[in-house]
């Protein structure tokens, strides 16, 4: 079931991607209300005297904010309710002050009975290009009639 | 498979989940413009299940929260205090989330009522480059409707590292 009306499994070609800004000059003030949403109060994540005194730099935000981050550049592109699945790896801390790229490329396409399943690689990098997460995503899309 | 715990999809965590992401799709907030599409509902946003922290009696990260207290029970569980808190012990400072993988079967509605269980699933050991040797462990929860139908598996892995780990 598409929640967007727009986009059909029959406009994507394998290679295509998308790219967005995901957030610029991450503030701790996104951390600190991600914590708040999420329930992760894990003070790593907000409390920079702790943060430290474990050998980090400063704070740095919640995987799952990047993730989170990241699954909206799905949903802007493909629709609502239109996941399957979605997987990723951190592979990079994403510091306050970070501005993080995501770009989620087609991989594979698979048609099936009115409808068609889209397999995505993904990836975020940060302003000096390093990838600070990695995953893959799959989606169902209705075909053109 | 651990004690299920209840997770009501309410629309107010909807969007500040979202708000958080800095999303603004409306289909996380308006219910007149979630009515005019397919969905019919506010849902929830594609990572918004780890918001069911909040009603998870045993979260290990919960900062000053004392509700919803975890009931007593009769044997200790497994070391620690659950999903999210190192399994075996160790300090919040050398806990890292290392994977995350979401299958959804159907959209997570405003309205619904789940039903959240977890399980571990493997665990093991690398030596690590920076972070001395790294343990990993993974949990598997499930959220299940009123009538037990999956509605999202979640697949966690989490890393306890010796040291600090910068990357």
């Amino acid at each position: 079931m598409a929640a967007n009306p727009r986009l059909r499994f029959d406009d994507l070609s394998v290679g295509e991607s998308r790219e967005a800004v995901l957030v610029e000059n991450l503030t701790r003030t996104q951390i600190v209300q991600y914590a708040g949403a999420s329930g992760d109060f894990n003070p790593i994540h907000h409390d920079e005297p702790f943060a430290k005194a474990a050998g980090y730099p400063s704070v740095f935000a919640h995987g799952m904010l990047s993730m989170g981050l990241t699954g909206r550049l799905l949903t802007d592109w493909l629709g609502d309710g239109v996941l399957r699945s979605f997987g990723v790896r951190f592979v990079r801390q994403v510091w306050p002050g970070d501005t993080l790229t995501g770009r989620a490329s087609v991989r594979s396409l698979e048609a099936r009975a009115g409808e068609g399943l889209v397999g995505l690689e993904l990836v975020t990098t940060n302003q000096k290009g390093e990838p600070v997460l990695t995953g893959e995503a799959t989606a169902t899309l209705p075909r053109r009639a | 498979m651990s004690d299920a715990y209840e997770f009501p999809v309410d629309r107010t965590a909807i969007l500040g989940f979202a708000a958080a992401l800095g999303e603004t799709n409306r289909i996380y907030w308006d219910e007149a413009y979630a009515r005019a599409t397919p969905l019919g509902v506010v849902i929830g946003s594609p990572t918004f299940a780890a918001a069911s922290a909040h009603w998870n009696p045993w979260a290990g990260l919960r900062g000053v929260r004392q509700i919803p207290a975890p009931p007593p029970r009769p044997k200790q569980r497994a070391e620690s205090g659950g999903e999210g808190a190192p399994r075996g012990g160790g300090s919040l400072a050398r806990l890292l989330h290392g994977e995350q993988r979401f299958e959804y079967h159907q959209p997570m509605r405003a309205g619904m009522r789940l039903t959240v269980t977890s399980q571990p699933g493997k665990s093991w050991e690398k030596e690590g480059k920076r972070g001395g040797k790294l343990r990993f462990t993974e949990t598997i929860t499930e959220y299940r409707d009123e009538r037990g139908e999956l509605v999202v598996t979640a697949t966690s892995v989490g890393i306890i590292t010796e040291k600090a780990v910068e990357g």
